[in-house]
């Protein structure tokens, strides 16, 4: 009889409470300190981040971890943004519960979007998803009375977190706030990752037939990551109508999009952590080099685009991963 | 008399107007080991994809464990016992070896809905698929990435799979093909180690393997069931010796 | 009446300025299974080489459109050597869709970069200016010689394809790829032919249609989901399928833009939605 190993993952060692739950919390926690010692005056500027790194984590759910091909994902984003922003502005202002309207709305495009998207493959799938992202877009902009149209809304202020903690000027409450989020956020998805389905729906993104030939119903299960894809968009939508007040056009974008992908496939597709410093370090970069002329910052994206194609198509995650590797082993 | 767990009744298949099968019946029952031969072009892997769902037939009726599976999806007839290999294999190439059939052991369970368990493997399920990789004699490489395999390696892989399905039909398609000489012999012992009571029909051009395996040949030439009986008989039987050499002869001719 | 026929001849044109420019993507994406998301970008590049032809080096209209066509070809060929080679069919959508956003972004930061972001006119010959007399209504003389640039187009194409060898090879190469190679036709020729003729009729529709899609630096994205659509719903590969999907979406767009402006795309991508979900291979196209 063979001795079976206890865990068939590739690093095997790490238990699974610490891979999970204690090393995000301590990778955040230490993330989330350097960049307040970085930027101490430019709070904003990294509770933006942490939004647009949690829209990003969910793109990695239905790209990375079912292989589905969308650029239309920030109408799961936007959309939440909107309704949050609305609930404050009606009077209900806890940040709690605008989070948890913002994941709800989030789920519910999420499903709509699954069901429409994952119904097919290819250039379908490419067209529906843009189709979904340029609806919501013309959408939005209709409503004015509910979005602000190309103004947006504004005059989001939210309440005091448990009633205690008030959101200051500087956004320091703001980004305790967030990074709180992100973390919780985290520790769920890389507990669904390590779960029964996270592993049904990466065989699905590898072969869909053997997927269906193991007896699996494939499109029930792509919505319904599509609707948790949707939740946590939503959670990083009302994130950002709390911490910024406002919310505009541009969160519904195409570019918004395109974006989210982008630093997606730089971090790494299929894995929560290369989605997550994909997110991160692209973001950091675009602060420092857009300023200076947004044109020659999307000639470098595309550049960029190129490179990881050619070069390393798995993501710089992997790509650094395996180069540490090959360095430690020295060839074994 | 055991049950019959698969029952063709007059299956046709056409593209257009070429007929691949044509009014082919037969049954399978627990505990048969029949191999389906024939000639290249004889329509063999049409008629295994009918069964299997993957293509619907034109005419006829299947019945599987007593029910009409015409309607029923390809997941619906895997869940219901009625598991294939391919041809060609197809495999979860990102995920490790022992990832791979522990998918198959969760999917029969109806464990992978469960989006919070934390842990893939639960001591039951993991129990379950170190057992399966034993029997087919690659348990060592449970935690190897399917990439690394060898070829002979992922077919057994692939036979893995089937079983850890719990099959009360296993369609094995060509199990050897395309196997290095020196790991085509593991295949046959997994092969001679599959449950007994499950029914195996293997698709093969091997006459050695078919000799080996089967107890019960069918022969399908242009898509005619033309041959139902033992193993021993069929190099004997006039439709067979025709359709082969026939086809050889045509082949022959043409030159 | 009159709102009709209005509609109907913006359709019209804008839906054959569409079909010149679509049926390359289409093409390409029916032999190399490519989407190629940087198609908007080549019909860009055509567009700003005829600007300066006429503007800066004060050519005529038809040397124009002839330097921006071979121009244009002139760029591609080295991408379609480095990269696209790499992605003809069998890399994966999403990676076909990453390096080929790449390239149309980096298109879009060199020409806003060469030329400014302001929109480059083409200035119309005077045959083609001014309006025509078609006897019982005025039309511009311009949309009657892009609806003609279309079905020309079409025309030669479908020439192209049915009766000349070369277009058997194509045919071939497109049903079977691995058989064609067998059979000696040499399908990477065929592609960068394809992938040639594909980038010429793009910049082609660039420069003929640059009054309705004026041409500047965004050029390259903001159309590219019209493109898109014409060949989804058309069905990739068919040249009957892109003239009926540009002409529908042109109607739609027209009729839209009339009927009920302030909701934008609206219905629009609400029909594409539709359309594409019932019919995912196209109203004519075949299932890959």
């Amino acid at each position: 009889m063979t001795t079976v190993p206890t865990s068939v993952t590739v690093s095997p060692g790490l238990p699974a409470l610490v891979r999970q739950v204690a090393l995000p919390i301590v990778v955040i926690g230490l993330l989330g300190g350097a960049g307040y010692l970085l930027f101490p005056d430019d709070l904003a500027f990294l509770t933006r981040l942490i939004s647009i790194t949690l829209l990003v984590l969910s793109l990695d759910l239905v790209v990375g971890y079912c292989g589905i091909a969308t650029l239309g994902h920030a109408a799961l984003y936007g959309v939440s943004a909107y309704v949050a922003g609305n609930v404050c502005l009606a009077g209900h202002a806890d940040p709690l519960l605008l989070l948890a309207v913002g994941a709800f709305a989030g789920a519910v495009v999420g499903l709509l979007s699954g069901v429409i998207v994952s119904r097919f493959r290819g250039l379908p799938q490419l067209v529906l998803s843009i189709a979904i992202g340029q609806l919501v877009g013309a959408l939005s902009n209709k409503l004015s009375s509910l979005t602000g149209g190309s103004d947006g809304l504004a005059g989001i202020s939210p309440g005091r977190i448990f009633g205690v903690f008030g959101f200051d000027l500087f956004g320091r409450t703001g980004y305790v706030f967030s990074l709180a989020v992100l973390a919780v956020v985290f520790v769920v998805l890389a507990r669904l990752a390590a779960s029964p389905f996270g592993l049904i729906c990466r065989g699905i993104r590898d072969d869909n037939l053997r997927a269906r030939m193991i007896g699996a119903a494939v499109y029930p299960r792509l919505i319904a990551m599509y609707g948790i894809s949707g939740a946590v968009a939503g959670i990083g939508g009302a994130l950002t109508a709390i911490n910024t007040g406002v919310v505009g056009l541009d969160s519904v974008s195409f570019e918004r999009s395109a974006e989210a992908l982008v630093m997606l496939v730089l971090g790494g597709a299929g894995s929560l952590w290369g989605a997550l410093f994909g997110a991160i370090i692209f973001q950091l970069f675009e602060h420092l080099v857009s300023a200076a002329n947004p044109f020659h910052w999307m000639t470098l994206v595309g550049l960029l685009l190129i490179a990881i194609v050619l070069f390393a198509p798995s993501g710089l995650g992997p790509a650094v991963t395996s180069a540490w590797r090959r360095a430690r082993g020295g060839g074994a | 008399m055991s049950r019959p767990l698969l029952e063709l009744d007059n299956v046709s298949r056409s593209f257009g107007g070429l007929r691949v099968n044509s009014e082919v019946s037969f049954s399978l029952r627990e505990g048969d080991r029949v191999a389906l031969i024939g000639p290249n072009g004889a329509g063999k892997t049409t008629l295994v994809n009918v069964i299997t769902g993957d293509l619907s037939q034109s005419e006829g009726q299947i019945t599987f464990d007593g029910q009409d599976v015409t309607r029923l999806s390809i997941p619906a007839r895997v869940r219901a016992g009625l598991v294939r290999t391919f041809q060609i294999t197809r495999l979860f190439t990102g995920l490790t070896v022992a990832e791979n059939v522990a998918l198959a052991v969760m999917q029969r369970q109806g464990l992978t809905w469960r989006m919070f368990a934390g842990a893939t493997f639960t001591p039951a399920v993991r129990e379950e698929w170190g057992r399966i990789l034993d029997l087919l004699g690659i348990g060592t490489l449970a935690a190897r990435p399917v990439s690394e395999l060898a070829y002979g390696q992922q077919r057994l892989l692939d036979l893995a799979i089937g079983l850890a399905l719990n099959p009360k039909v296993l369609i094995l398609d060509e199990p050897a093909a395309g196997v290095p000489h020196d790991e085509a012999p593991k295949i046959l012992e997994a092969i001679d180690r599959l449950p007994g009571e499950i029914a195996v029909l293997m698709i093969e051009h091997d006459m050695d393997l078919v000799f080996k395996f089967a107890r019960r040949v069918l022969v399908l030439a242009n898509g005619r069931l033309i041959f139902e009986g033992d193993a021993g008989e069929v190099t004997r039987d006039e439709n067979v010796r025709r359709a082969y050499l026939g086809s050889y002869a045509d082949g022959r001719r043409r030159a | 009446m009159n709102a009709a026929l209005s509609i109907g001849l913006d359709a019209v044109s804008y839906g054959m300025v569409l079909f010149t420019i679509s049926i390359g993507l289409s093409i390409m994406m029916g032999l190399m299974r490519v989407v190629n998301l940087a198609h908007g970008a080549f019909a860009m590049i055509g567009g700003y080489f005829a600007s300066y032809a006429l503007k800066q080096l004060g050519l005529g209209y038809p040397v124009a459109i002839l330097v921006a066509v071979l121009g244009t070809i002139a760029i591609s060929l080295p991408l379609e050597l480095l990269l696209y080679r790499r992605i003809y069919r069998g890399a994966s959508e999403l990676t076909q869709l990453l390096l080929t956003i790449g390239v149309t972004f980096v298109i879009i930061g060199l020409a806003n970069y060469i030329f400014g972001p302001t929109s480059k006119p083409i200035p119309l010959p005077a045959s083609l200016s001014g309006p025509f007399d078609l006897g019982f209504r005025m039309m511009p003389t311009h949309r009657l010689f892009v609806v003609a640039c279309g079905l020309t187009t079409a025309l030669a194409l479908w020439l192209l394809i049915d009766r000349t060898n070369f277009g058997v090879r194509l045919r071939a190469a497109v049903d079977n790829g691995d058989m064609a190679e067998a059979l000696g036709i040499r399908t990477q020729v065929i592609y960068s032919l394809t992938f040639a003729i594909a980038v010429g009729l793009g910049a082609l529709g660039g420069v003929v249609g640059a009054k309705l899609l004026p041409i500047e630096p965004f050029y390259a994205l903001r159309y590219m989901v019209t493109f898109l659509v014409v060949v989804s719903v058309g069905g990739a590969g068919s040249i009957l399928g892109a003239l009926s999907a540009s002409l529908l979406l042109g109607l739609a767009d027209s009729a839209g833009k009339y009927l009920a402006p302030e909701f934008g795309e609206f219905f629009f991508y609400l029909a594409v939605i539709l359309i594409v979900f019932l019919f995912p291979n196209g109203l004519l196209g075949r299932a890959q």
